[in-house]
């Protein structure tokens, strides 16, 4: 019972320092990291409350629940890292667009994007004349 | 003003925290329920395979499994949509090459092991996955600009190869009158190892071409300058 | 019967597959694939109406061993929303994305978000809900930063960092309940669940983790900037579709398995946050410069609606008072669903055509493209809730409920975002009767005009004409006269 509250509780205070580090902090890859931690956190409490006794097999479930929790967190992290890297190409050359947020509604025309490897779909159609 | 905020947000969260730990604490201190332990352990001689984890992800669970595949898959996906992958990095020289050439066949045997040893011990098509992906890694980082991956029509084959076959064994089954992924009595285990050998190829070669970290087939010539921060147009 | 209800995950999901792995037929395959899909949610939803709840559990196993799926008349009347909408952006994605190399990139991301939209609407298991969710983000994301450029990439990454926060704290909630427990479904939980500290903790988890997904004031500041910036069809989708899977998945936790301890204190906190982003979204959408923003705003605001039946429906008891409030809110999520989408897809075009979206310089080409402007116009009568659509009654649903239930400070909110609602929708219109010269010809494209005017005709007179069918669906009785 305490080694297991240990484990869990360490995992919560694990979720709780993520989430501050989450919040406090402005770079970006300082946010995946705490992002990954918190859900590590989270991990721990699955592990912890797998745990039944010294003479039971532990639960098989929550195991289970952490693995497919595991492979969501690397695939979303993966997915921030790329997103990340895109960015920082973008901002290279002379970033000077504003982004779009509350504060910059009056923000006028969008950019042309910036990388023309890929036809945006911003060209007209084949139009109809009507008379 | 900003360390405001943080020691702020950090008294906040402290509390939160302080929260949830008497909540666990009051959790776990109750009369463990019925849980579904000793209901996974009693049927797991039904389940073709004995190690429970596995049990749980391949046959109880198979369903989260399945979508768990397909968010891996998105992720990739996301990550194509991105833009072509940056250049390699330069070739490793002759002491390291000989380390890749040992470790890489090692890793892939290492993750053939894996699968095979899930169905009794701890192991599966993740953890199998999961080390060829790190083969792929490390031939990268080698100077592999390809990652000893296959061109694009046939990358993309493989990444859905395992949530394919799984949807596909799910859905035959659902057809043939036993209900989505309910393995008929019997044939679970062949199912179950079908279902994973895909699995782990898609997981080794989605790992891998996230860690590529862009579309396959364009922008991966080599520059000698190591690793390159800007794509080629 | 039952075993059909895998059908509305797997056939996107199979299609998502297919598409993938054929990147030149994608198009092809995503257009048929969308089809069925919709196909399928269509005959779940009525199979739920004629014969009311179905239910199954995968892998022969039962519950709690494995993972159930379940529809009733609340998932059934999501699920025939999301069919109807999603088919009509797919069809006006397919010449949207027409020779732009995006449509590979498109099609199998889509199809992964329609396979975890149906599959949120359709879980009965709340690990599974938290996969879901997870694709659903996933793919979301990834959708919303497709064209490329600087502010939608930085927007949809803070979009997916806070999807990910929010599901991270929702599965917290579930850790404990399965502590507590020893099971992941809801129905078994219901059951078991009590008025306990412990199921309070995991309630106030999950639902600040879900009202975070899905933008609930003041949870809203990452919303306007994804959505404004992605591209037209995928705007709609994260606007009218996945903001509302976070939703239910919010009003069935409160209303069923968290029934015993939610009261009315807790519901007021809901509703004041509800009447906050009622009148903050709406502001902001006067306000907005781009057309686009302000269809992001209203999104804000309309979510805010939706809370605000939260306090009521806890102060009523059981019976027709409570049922017609149910079906209201869900009436209005649904209108939300067909408007937004609408609404989006239509302003997709008016930027094509202009290269732009700036509401103060649209009047030649709001004159040049009389469908657009009318589906605009009808979408916008809908997020006003001017009668007849769907909304207007259930803001009236929602106005006589406040009287009944004495409490009358929700009635300001509503009229004065109907009023804030209404200048802004026609603070847009009135480019359309501008002083440009009339325009020598009109602009027409069947294929994108066409979904977004029935979108936007369905919200104003499908719902709003035949609301009786949501109540029956809802297993109620009929809609109030």
């Amino acid at each position: 019972m305490s080694a297991q509250f240990l484990y869990g509780g360490a995992g919560i205070l694990l979720f709780a320092l993520g989430l501050w580090s989450l919040l406090v902090h402005e770079a970006l890859l300082r946010k995946l990291i705490a992002i990954n931690i918190a859900g590590g956190g989270v991990f721990h409490v699955f592990i912890a409350i797998a745990y039944r006794g010294d003479t039971a097999p532990p639960d098989p479930v929550p195991h289970a629940l952490v693995l497919t929790g595991i492979v969501v967190a690397v695939s979303a992290t993966a997915l921030v890292l790329a997103l990340h890297r895109r960015l920082e190409q973008a901002e290279e050359p002379a970033a000077d667009a504003e982004v779009l947020s509350e504060s910059a509604s009056a923000s006028s025309a969008a950019p042309p994007p910036r990388t023309p490897a890929e036809r945006t779909p911003g060209t007209p159609h084949p139009e109809t004349p009507h008379g | 003003m900003k360390r405001d905020l943080a020691l702020l947000l950090g008294i906040l969260l402290a509390l939160l925290a302080a929260l949830l730990l008497w909540a666990l604490h009051a959790t776990l201190a109750l009369e463990p329920g019925p849980r579904l332990a000793e209901l996974a352990s009693a049927r797991l001689e039904q389940t073709g395979v004995s190690n429970p984890v596995t049990a749980v992800l391949l046959n109880y669970r198979a369903y989260d499994t399945l979508l768990e595949l397909a968010v891996l898959l998105a992720a990739l996906l996301g990550i194509w949509s991105l833009g072509p992958a940056p250049a390699g990095y330069q070739r490793s020289g002759p002491a390291l090459a000989a380390l890749v050439d040992w470790i890489v066949p090692l890793a892939i045997l290492a993750g053939g092991y894996m699968l095979w040893v899930g169905g009794h011990a701890p192991g599966g098509a993740f953890q199998a996955g999961a080390l060829l992906g790190a083969a792929g890694v490390i031939l990268r980082l080698s100077g592999e600009p390809s990652a000893g991956l296959p061109g694009e029509p046939a990358q993309r084959w493989l990444v859905v190869l395992g949530a394919g076959v799984f949807a596909l064994v799910g859905g035959g089954l659902l057809a043939s009158g036993f209900g989505f992924l309910t393995y008929p009595p019997g044939q679970a285990k062949w199912l179950i190892l079908l279902i994973e050998s895909a699995a782990t190829v898609a997981i080794g070669v989605t790992l891998t071409a996230a860690y590529v970290g862009g579309r396959p087939g364009s922008g991966t010539a080599h520059n000698g300058t190591g690793q390159s921060r800007t794509v080629q147009r | 019967m039952a075993d059909l209800l895998i059908l509305p995950v797997l056939v996107p999901l199979l299609g998502g597959l297919l598409a993938t792995a054929l990147p030149v037929r994608s198009a092809l395959v995503g257009t048929l694939a969308a089809l069925a899909t919709s196909l399928s949610g269509l005959s779940i939803t009525l199979l739920v109406w004629l014969h009311g709840d179905l239910g199954t559990v995968l892998g022969g196993w039962g519950v709690p061993l494995g993972i159930g799926l379940s529809a009733d008349g609340l998932s059934a009347a999501l699920l025939a929303m999301a069919s109807l909408v999603a088919l009509a952006i797919s069809i006006y994605a397919g010449s949207y994305f027409a020779g732009s190399a995006q449509a590979r990139h498109f099609w199998p991301l889509w199809l992964l978000l329609w396979s975890a939209l149906n599959g949120v609407f359709l879980a009965a298991d709340l690990f599974n809900l938290y996969v879901m969710l997870e694709l659903l983000g996933l793919s979301a994301a990834a959708l919303g930063a497709l064209t490329g450029k600087r502010e939608a990439i930085a927007a949809n990454l803070r979009y997916l960092l806070v999807g990910l926060l929010g599901s991270l704290t929702y599965l917290l909630g579930v850790a404990l309940l399965y502590t507590a427990y020893g099971t992941l479904d809801i129905g078994l939980l219901g059951e078991r669940l009590g008025p306990t500290p412990i199921a309070a903790t995991a309630l106030a988890l999950m639902v600040s983790g879900l009202a975070l997904k899905t933008a609930l004031f003041p949870l809203h500041f990452w919303l306007p900037p994804a959505h404004a910036n992605a591209p037209a069809p995928v705007s709609a989708a994260l606007s009218a579709l996945v903001v509302k899977a976070s939703f239910y998945l919010i009003l069935r936790l409160w209303t069923e398995l968290f029934a015993p301890i939610t009261d009315i204190g807790a519901a007021t906190l809901l509703g004041l946050l509800g009447a906050g982003a009622v009148l903050w979204g709406s502001w902001r959408a006067l306000r907005a410069q781009r057309l686009k923003l302000l269809a992001a705003y209203s999104t804000v605001a309309q979510i805010g609606y939706l809370f605000l039946f939260f306090p009521l429906l806890a102060s009523l008891p059981p019976g027709t008072a409570r049922d017609d409030l149910f079906a209201a809110c869900v009436l209005m999520a649904l209108t939300h669903g067909f408007a937004k989408a609408g609404f989006f897809l239509a302003a997709g075009l008016v930027q094509q055509k202009a290269g732009h979206d700036r509401i103060s310089e649209l009047g030649g080409v709001a004159q040049r493209m009389p469908a657009t402007t009318f589906s605009i116009a009808l979408a916008g009568s809908a997020l006003v809730g001017l009668p007849p659509s769907g909304s207007f009654i259930g803001k009236w649903v929602l106005m006589r409920g406040a009287f009944e239930t004495g409490q009358w400070w929700w009635l300001p909110v509503t009229v004065l975002g109907t009023l804030l609602a209404a200048a802004y929708v026609f603070r847009v219109l009135s480019r359309a009767f501008g002083l440009e010269p009339t325009p020598l010809q009109f602009v027409t494209n069947a294929r994108t005009e066409i979904p977004a005017l029935l979108l936007a005709f369905a919200s104003v007179a499908l719902l709003g004409l035949a609301a009786g069918p949501v109540w029956a669906v809802l297993g109620f009785g009929a809609a109030p006269a």
